[in-house]
């Protein structure tokens, strides 16, 4: 049962991942890699990983697809992003993300309501990943924390208007 | 375990596929962090199979990482844009140093 699930989730996986890297519309890849990484939260919480799966939708599914789509909005400011908004309001481009967020939708209330809640016996808790955390790995933390503010000063030092003499 | 790293590698060929045939930026990036995810998922897998939390620990780093690559990147890229009025790398060749 377990591995219908899995093997369910990871069709949906590649299906999506290889509509990404597919489409000529990077609003779309867009919409395709949200599902992409929804579907790789429900492998880690099958795989026994709760915790890497919260943290997989709220970092790549919230902040770094809100990043690309910043992006994006912000190259598209041309003549033809009125013909674009109209394009993308068209229904039948969004069926294909639908429909795979369905049979994820699926999948997941498969997990909830079946009769054995999934729970593997190599399930690994959020307090172990914390204590490990905190604990032998305190030095990747202070160099994770030191990664970010790189990018921090690196993502200003870049996102700074043209000097009048380039 | 052996699916699920089989998943993995095809996740990772999907990703390297983009790397190498896309000639727009941006999809360039999207199938980096593509890579990434497969990554992630073989640090999981790891972590699952032997029941131990450091799996998890390193697929933390690797978001972290995954978020300081994307803000850089995604900053090179308006750059670029505003520059060359492009995000084709083919035209960008020109670019020595």
């Amino acid at each position: 049962m377990e591995a219908f699930t899995f093997y369910l989730t990871s069709a949906v996986t590649i299906v999506a991942m290889i509509m990404v890297i597919s489409r000529t519309n990077p609003v779309h890849s867009m919409m395709y890699l949200v599902v992409s990484s929804i579907s790789m939260a429900v492998i880690f919480y099958i795989l026994g990983a709760p915790f890497a799966a919260a943290l997989e939708i709220l970092v790549y599914a919230g902040a770094i697809l809100v990043l690309f789509v910043f992006a994006i909005m912000m190259l598209n400011l041309g003549h033809e992003s009125v013909e674009q908004e109209r394009s993308l309001l068209t229904p039948g481009i969004w069926t294909g993300p639908s429909m795979l967020s369905v049979i994820l939708l699926g999948v997941l209330g498969f997990i909830i309501t079946g009769e054995s809640p999934q729970s593997p016996a190599t399930s690994v808790s959020p307090k172990e990943v914390g204590v490990a955390l905190y604990g032998p790995y305190l030095l990747a933390v202070e160099l994770g924390s030191m990664l970010l503010m790189a990018g921090l000063i690196g993502a200003y030092h870049l996102g700074r208007p043209l000097l009048k003499k380039d | 375990m052996d699916q699920v790293l089989l998943l993995a590698g095809i996740l990772f060929s999907i990703g390297l596929v983009g790397v190498m045939v896309r000639r727009n930026i941006l999809y360039i990036l999207l199938s980096l962090e593509i890579i990434l995810n497969s990554t992630g998922l073989a640090f999981i897998a790891a972590g699952a199979h032997w029941g131990q939390a450091d799996g998890q620990i390193m697929f933390m780093m690797l978001l972290t990482l995954a978020a300081a690559e994307v803000s850089i990147g995604l900053g090179l890229i308006l750059q670029i844009h505003r520059r060359y009025r492009t995000l084709d790398i083919d035209t960008l060749r020109q670019m020595r140093g």
